[in-house]
């Protein structure tokens, strides 16, 4: 039996606008708020907010590892809420308020970032920027969280190398520096 | 550098238990012996991670970080079918697809077993695919999209032929065949002696197996036997495979996200025929590896020819689904095992027949587990490798030994039962090691080992169980293997090599290292590494990287700080030799003279000095060398206990515990190594419980190709785990230190299942131990025809 064409299974075309090249629909002008800095940019309907971070506002701690809403790497705060980037397209978020890993440290590190690097909470870092942003939510929405309450903040987190004991035990620490401040 | 041979007196033995001295002899270039870590002030401290600060801010730049100008964006095509000719091919179309600016067409696949005598085919058509994502052609364009919509416009005709994905199924005479000549034999660490290949069967290998088998288990009081499978696994980096490769006239230089930099660079001069000189390999952060970031694929010549084509950077990062089907996995395994032994517990006979798949490629086989560990005069290993129409497998940490110890320390677990002893005395018996004995000591009294009840004994629908297994793993060092340390006039210090940080910290290990030599601070040091522009350094597998690298940077510091001593000695009035170096401060003997380290470096009369050191042999010799890397006297150990609940209901297995005793000679950031064995663990537990890649067998396509479907332990799924760590010293090196990320996975799977048959008193032969696998073994699910 002789077939012919291609029918790829990998096919994936989620973003038809190429820039210069009429290819697909056109970009449309939204504004976001980001780490607390208003931007206008026109984006592709079909540009998930993960890749719009990453390559239009250069904000590449934002990290793609799934792309489907497996393993949050790519969490940022939409609105206060720990998100999928992934899985939000930009167009959807129109004037939303936006914080990404970025963002995360003022003058000094966040006491979550410093947590983690005092407990080695990371190896090779890639889901890292994810969990902060679950982590620091969690501590602004339950400040004295049990080590149950954080596991469960962690459970969509995907982290290949194992750092999660390490994680939990910086989060833990977290909350209890924080305790002792006015 | 000078040939002269000292004796240097160096700390041997265990801390806690006793340490010595042991007299080597050494060249002079080596640094002075090191004391034990209690005595360091770096060494062996939890110094945080140096590019921490970088990772937690989300500042670090990995691979698919890199941004060049002018970059464009590749994707590959991929074969639809497990099995299939390719008749024709026409990319014309896809040429002129918008944006596009380059098209490649894959004729000669890398990755795979190569076969001997085939004949030789130019062009396209006639390449056979062998597998659901076997790659055929690449596009570069302007954006991703583009590239994947030129993609579709590659005509190709196509003839699919028979294929074969089970083993059981490719391993009979009329199957399917996966290869039509036979297949190159490859060998890991050795000269490869062809083997026979009958169908899609490449073996069996015998060469690990000594004296007669079959008459020790003739001999033999007591045997126990038993067949074991375990399944692939995909390694799952959460950065996936990356490169951006930059092609210009003056030489190739290539991002990527790999565990070698330095074997990239020497891979890719030879197959483009260019000087090592002219190529150059780049990685900054790096997302992963597990072993399948080790050497190029076909994505990395791909995006250099479509660089090259386009007179343009190309970035170049394979999708989640391209990652779990076409980047490597750990292959398949079937073990069948026979141990006989006499009434004391005296191992007297083994033998193994096994039988693996890593789909179109070789390396299925069971390690040098079963063939090391314990003593047994009479032992046989024949193994063979199984083609399928399935992506290739590749190194993933610890190979051979994580399925193997699954399926022998369930065997040693079943032999102590039968003997009526406990499985510490048995093995105090049979295992030599004297640092396994000091794990299993100092492992089973923080572990409670004396809790554990008899097979099935315990009451209610939730039983607990404890099991324990060990680990052995070859200690390996990368001969071919440089650091650089150079001191600047402001006082400064610069160490530099090609080593990359996978995740594992070496960077900060180098710090450590070199502060401690210098008497600085590790964050004194800046550290240069990542980049084939610094002196070659080890790949970042084979748990060789701190064993190979970190003597060299401290010899390297030791003679830079020679050649700073004697650059300044003649300003102090002095000679070289009259000047000592002590908490930071250079001395004359005289004590007239003090001056410190930033002071003497702002005599020198140059911006720089420096020393280049290469990996010297084991001071006691090695045990043996192949290439550019050789196997360490010593091995590695580690002793693992895991405390388990079995839902009999359910058929859930929970992890309630797992208590980790590891050696890696001189431990030089204790923190890091607990790091990497949690690693260790929580990937063996993953293996244990959750991870298979599932094929469909009526079309050979992935079903569970992403990371949802394909499960991962996740933190609610992790237990308490307790990790102690042994100072090991044995004056072996200028650092004395060795690896741990591969120890710390391999016993994780049979501790494991040896609880899980102390809670139920069923033995799971067989991986993932699902809650289906799991009430299917109590008898509580009816069979699958």
């Amino acid at each position: 039996m002789v077939m012919r064409g291609n029918t790829s299974p990998h096919a994936r075309s989620r973003t038809p606008c190429v820039t210069g090249e009429a290819v697909g629909p056109g970009a449309v002008p939204i504004t976001l708020e980001v780490n607390g800095i208003l931007r206008a940019l026109p984006v592709c309907p079909g540009a998930t907010l993960a890749e719009v971070l990453r390559d239009q506002l250069q904000l590449t701690g934002t990290k793609i590892a799934c792309d489907r809403g497996a393993c949050s790497a790519c969490t940022v705060r939409l609105n206060g809420t720990p998100v999928c980037s992934c899985m939000v397209l930009a167009i959807e978020v129109n004037g939303a308020k936006i914080d990404t890993i970025e963002g995360v440290a003022g003058e000094t590190l966040h006491p979550v970032q410093a947590a983690f690097l005092e407990h080695d909470a990371i190896q090779c870092g890639f889901c890292t920027p994810g969990l902060i942003m679950s982590c620091v939510a969690l501590l602004e929405s339950t400040p004295h969280p049990s080590e149950e309450e954080v596991k469960a903040a962690l459970g969509g987190h995907l982290c290949r190398c194992g750092t999660y004991p390490h994680v939990i035990a910086a989060v833990l620490h977290a909350a209890q520096t924080s305790k002792r401040r006015p | 550098m000078s040939d002269k041979i000292g004796v240097r007196s160096l700390p041997a033995g265990i801390a806690g238990v006793s340490v010595g001295q042991i007299e080597r002899r050494v060249g002079a270039d080596e640094a002075p012996a090191l004391a034990p870590n209690a005595r360091l002030r770096c060494i062996g401290q939890p110094t945080a991670r140096i590019n921490g600060h970088a990772k937690v801010t989300g500042q670090a730049t990995y691979t698919v970080d890199v941004k060049l100008p002018g970059m464009l964006h590749a994707r590959i095509l991929r074969s639809p079918y497990p099995h299939a000719r390719i008749l024709a091919l026409d990319t014309g179309p896809a040429e002129c697809a918008p944006g596009v600016r380059a098209v490649h067409v894959i004729e000669h696949p890398i990755g795979r077993a190569i076969e001997i005598d085939a004949a030789p085919q130019s062009g396209p058509a006639g390449r056979e695919l062998r597998y659901v994502g076997d790659p055929i052609a690449a596009i570069a364009a302007i954006t991703p999209a583009a590239a994947q919509a030129a993609l579709e416009r590659i005509r190709i005709e196509y003839q699919p032929l028979p294929f074969v994905i089970d083993i059981e199924a490719a391993r009979k005479a009329d199957a399917p065949r996966v290869f039509d000549h036979t297949v190159r034999t490859e060998v890991f660490g050795g000269p490869a002696t062809q083997l026979p290949q009958h169908g899609n069967v490449h073996g069996p290998d015998a060469s690990a197996s000594r004296g007669d088998a079959a008459a020790g288990l003739a001999g033999a009081e007591v045997i126990v036997e038993g067949e074991f499978r375990t399944q692939v696994q995909t390694h799952c980096c959460l950065e996936p495979h990356a490169l951006v490769a930059d092609w210009r006239d003056e030489g190739l230089t290539v991002y990527i996200s790999t565990q070698f930099t330095a074997g990239i660079r020497a891979e890719l001069a030879a197959a483009l025929g260019l000087p090592l000189a002219r190529v150059r390999v780049v990685v900054d952060a790096m997302g992963g590896g597990f072993g399948s970031k080790s050497r190029i694929g076909n994505d990395v010549l791909a995006a250099v020819a479509l660089s090259r084509a386009a007179l343009a950077p190309v970035r170049l990062v394979l999708a989640r689904d391209e990652e779990q089907i076409d980047s490597g996995n750990r292959p398949a395994t079937v073990q069948h095992i026979r141990a006989g032994a006499r009434r004391d517990g005296t191992l007297t006979a083994v033998a193994i027949e096994a039988y693996g798949t890593a789909g179109v490629a070789l390396g299925a086989g069971v390690g040098n587990f079963a063939q090391s560990i314990y003593d047994c005069r009479d032992f046989s290993l024949e193994q063979s490798d199984v083609f399928i129409n399935a992506g290739p497998g590749c190194a993933m940490r610890a190979p051979g030994n994580v399925p193997g110890a699954f399926a022998y320390e369930q065997i040693i677990d079943e032999l102590a039962e039968r003997l009526a002893l406990d499985p510490l005395a048995l093995r105090e018996r049979i295992d030599s090691s004297p640092v396994r004995r000091e794990e299993r000591r100092i492992g089973a009294e923080r572990f409670g080992w004396s809790r554990r009840q008899p097979p099935g004994s315990a009451p209610g629908v939730h039983k607990r169980g404890l099991g324990m297994a060990q680990s052995h793993w070859p200690a390996l060092v990368h001969t071919n293997c440089a650091c650089e340390v150079r001191i600047l006039r402001d006082g400064s210090v610069e160490v530099r090599s090609s080593v990359q940080d996978i995740g594992t910290g070496i960077g900060t290990v180098l710090a450590q290292v070199v502060a401690e030599e210098l008497g600085l601070t590790p964050g004194e040091i800046v550290v240069r590494i990542g980049d084939t522009n610094f002196p070659a350094g080890p790949p970042s597998y084979g748990s060789r990287t701190t064993a190979s690298l970190t003597p060299p940077a401290r010899n390297a510091a030791y003679q830079a700080l020679r050649k700073l001593l004697a650059a300044i000695a003649p300003t102090l009035d002095t000679t070289p030799e009259k000047l000592t170096m002590r908490n930071g401060r250079i001395n004359t003997a005289d004590g007239r003279h003090s001056i410190d380290f930033r002071e003497a470096a702002r005599r020198l009369s140059t911006e720089q000095i420096g020393a280049v050191a290469s990996r010297s042999d084991d001071y006691g010799g090695f045990g043996r060398r192949t290439g550019d890397f050789a196997f360490a006297r010593n091995a590695l150990g580690g002793v693992q206990f895991a405390e388990v609940t079995v839902d009999t209901e359910t058929g859930r297995v929970r992890l309630e515990r797992v208590l980790a005793v590891h050696d890696c000679g001189r431990p030089i950031n204790p923190r890091q190594i607990e790091s990497q064995v949690h690693g260790g663990i929580l990937q063996g537990i993953s293996y244990a419980l959750f991870e298979e890649r599932i094929l469909d067998a009526h079309t050979g396509h992935m079903l569970n190709a992403n990371l949802e479907q394909y499960r991962i332990l996740r933190s609610r799924e992790a237990p308490a785990i307790e990790v102690h760590v042994l100072e090991n010293y044995q004056g072996n090196s200028a650092t004395d230190a060795y690896g741990i990320a591969e120890p710390a996975i391999i016993a994780t799977a049979p501790a494991i299942a040896n609880a899980v048959y102390n809670a139920i008193g069923v033995r799971m032969r067989t991986l993932p131990m699902t809650p289906a696998a799991v009430l299917s073994a109590l008898g509580r699910l009816p069979q699958r025809s």
